[in-house]
């Protein structure tokens, strides 16, 4: 309990939790519209981001952000002229990220800074990146709440939300913004190539048992919060990478309920 | 006033004419059925006038409004034909989906609980499904599936209701209730429907206008009556070949 005394750690639990808190709420829409790979194409857009902004000397989270909010647009369009095959849109701009990325991380002088975003830097949170995830996670829970309606329609229905007047296109266009934000700027924290799992696994996890929208909604989040806190625990006391340890943990959770899945 | 009025419209999927100058009005009380072979565009009427596709020409007015800008979303509802299709592991309970028809009357940031809930009880009372209210979706048959989408209908109390074959995969007695509950809701509520079938018994007992659409694009709008007495005797003409 010690730990929780100093200031970076305080800061890094903090984020840790807040971000865990978000991730699945955006993440229960993603896997039911089964879009569970768009977290990774974001993810890794945010990269080439991260790598050009190293590169180009400008803030490298600010241009993750605007590489990610391109990706979901292109995600978005690709979608609509593949219609049904919505994962190759995701795979098509994940290997772009990937592609950029790699290029550009050559050119990055302090290529230890572009390794803390692929795993995250979860005790490395400075006082600036912790606002950042506070105001994100404030707007992210706000929009969630108050589209919560229309968002479940929209996923279980698409059609019929727009027929009962759902404002379908702005709200889409609304929740790829806010997934985008919230890749980049979670990448920041429990890395690039870790983010996508804290959005599916926690969810997976909750449909083995859950036994309604609402309460799968809540569970995902209890689970992730479980991951996240034995996760940072774990990691400090064995000293391993906080990202890796989290995901391992929910992985291990999900195999023990496996065996416990409501029959369908 | 027609509340569904269809003027000259044409249709086509890029090289395939589907609709062609078809025109026919629905009145208040109305119940008609959309009949003809698979393929022959019935499916596609329906999401023409629900604005779910763009007519190449012609006119759809709901209430006299064109179809494109009409708003009163609470007015109509809609049974798809593909209702049942959706993933069958999503963990939502029939409350819930019930509650969603109900957003058309609600809109954003409106909540109603107490109201709300009688609401749904009553929907699903009237199709027979209360018992199952907290049960997932996905763990229904395709039948008490169907039953279901149906009470999502019903739950806004809207004017009109458009179904698209919403009695296959259901068994002949729930067919029947499906059917004699359409039919009561048409008579006592006077709530219009616009039903996509191929079964003949809601036609003969409940319809009062046939839209009987054809292959050869040869569409005809004729009254129940006469309908039936086509078909029957049609029955009885042709020597079947099996
Ligand atoms: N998205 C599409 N793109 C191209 N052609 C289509 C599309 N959807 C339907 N069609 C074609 O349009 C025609 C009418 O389809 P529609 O689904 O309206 O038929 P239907 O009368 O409802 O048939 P069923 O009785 O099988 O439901 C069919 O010949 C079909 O091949
Ligand atoms: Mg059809």
């Amino acid at each position: 309990m010690e730990l929780l005394s100093y200031g970076f750690i305080q800061r890094a639990f903090l984020a840790a939790l807040l971000i865990s808190i978000i991730t699945p709420l955006i993440g229960n829409i993603i896997v039911l519209k089964r879009l569970s790979t768009i977290g990774d194409a974001l993810a890794h857009a945010g990269l080439a981001g991260v790598a050009i902004g190293l590169c180009a000397g400008l803030n490298p989270i600010l241009s993750a952000v605007i590489f990610s909010i391109a990706a979901a647009l292109a995600i978005e369009y690709i979608r609509r002229a593949f219609y049904r095959y919505s994962e190759m849109a995701t795979a098509i701009v994940l290997s772009f990220g990937v592609g950029i990325a790699a290029v550009f991380s050559g050119f990055v002088k302090n290529s230890a800074d572009f390794g803390s975003f692929l795993f995250g830097s979860i005790v490395a949170v400075s006082q600036f990146e912790l606002y950042m995830v506070v105001i994100l996670s404030i707007i992210v829970c706000i929009v969630m709440i108050i589209l919560y309606r229309e968002l479940f329609y929209i996923t279980f229905d698409e059609e019929g939300a727009q027929l009962s007047g759902v404002p379908v296109k702005k709200v889409n266009f609304l929740f790829t913004l806010i997934t985008a934000v919230t890749v980049s700027i979670a990448s920041r924290t429990v890395g690039s190539l870790v983010i996508s799992s804290l959005m599916t696994i926690p969810v997976a996890c909750a449909m083995l048992i859950s036994k309604s929208y609402k309460s799968n909604v809540v569970l995902s989040v209890m689970f992730a919060l479980l991951f996240t806190i034995s996760g940072l625990f774990i990691s400090f006391l064995y000293d391993l990478k906080p990202g890796g340890t989290i995901v391992l943990i929910g992985i291990f959770v999900l195999i023990i309920l496996l065996p416990f899945r409501r029959k369908n | 006033m027609s509340i569904l009025k269809v003027k000259n419209l044409d249709f086509n999927y890029s090289d395939k004419q589907i609709i062609k100058n078809l025109s026919f009005s629905v009145e208040k009380g109305d119940f008609l059925c959309i009949v003809g072979t698979n393929g022959t565009g019935k499916s596609t009427l329906i999401k023409l006038i629900l604005n779910l596709l763009k007519p190449d020409s012609g006119e759809i007015l709901l209430y006299g409004k064109d179809s494109k800008n009409f708003k009163q979303f609470d007015k109509i509802a809609y049974v798809s034909q593909k209702a049942t299709n959706f993933n069958a592991a999503f963990p939502a309970t029939v409350e819930e989906v019930v509650s969603a028809g109900l957003y058309s009357k609600n809109g954003l940031f409106k909540f109603k609980k107490s109201t709300d809930k009688q609401q749904i009880k009553k929907a699903l009372d009237t199709v027979g499904m209360y018992d199952f209210s907290k049960k997932l979706i996905g763990n229904l048959s395709g039948g008490q599936q169907q039953r279901v989408f149906i009470a999502k209908a019903l739950v806004s109390s809207p004017e009109i209701i458009f179904l698209d074959e919403p009695t296959v995969g259901i068994d002949m007695k729930a067919v029947d209730s499906i059917c004699c509950l359409l039919g009561d809701l048409n008579k006592k509520h006077k709530i219009t429907i616009i039903m996509v079938t191929h079964d003949i018994s809601s036609i003969l007992y409940h319809a009062n206008k046939v839209l009987n659409l054809s292959e050869d694009g040869h569409i005809r709008i004729i009254s129940a009556e006469d309908y039936r007495n086509e078909t029957i005797s049609e029955h009885y003409r042709h020597d079947k070949n099996c």
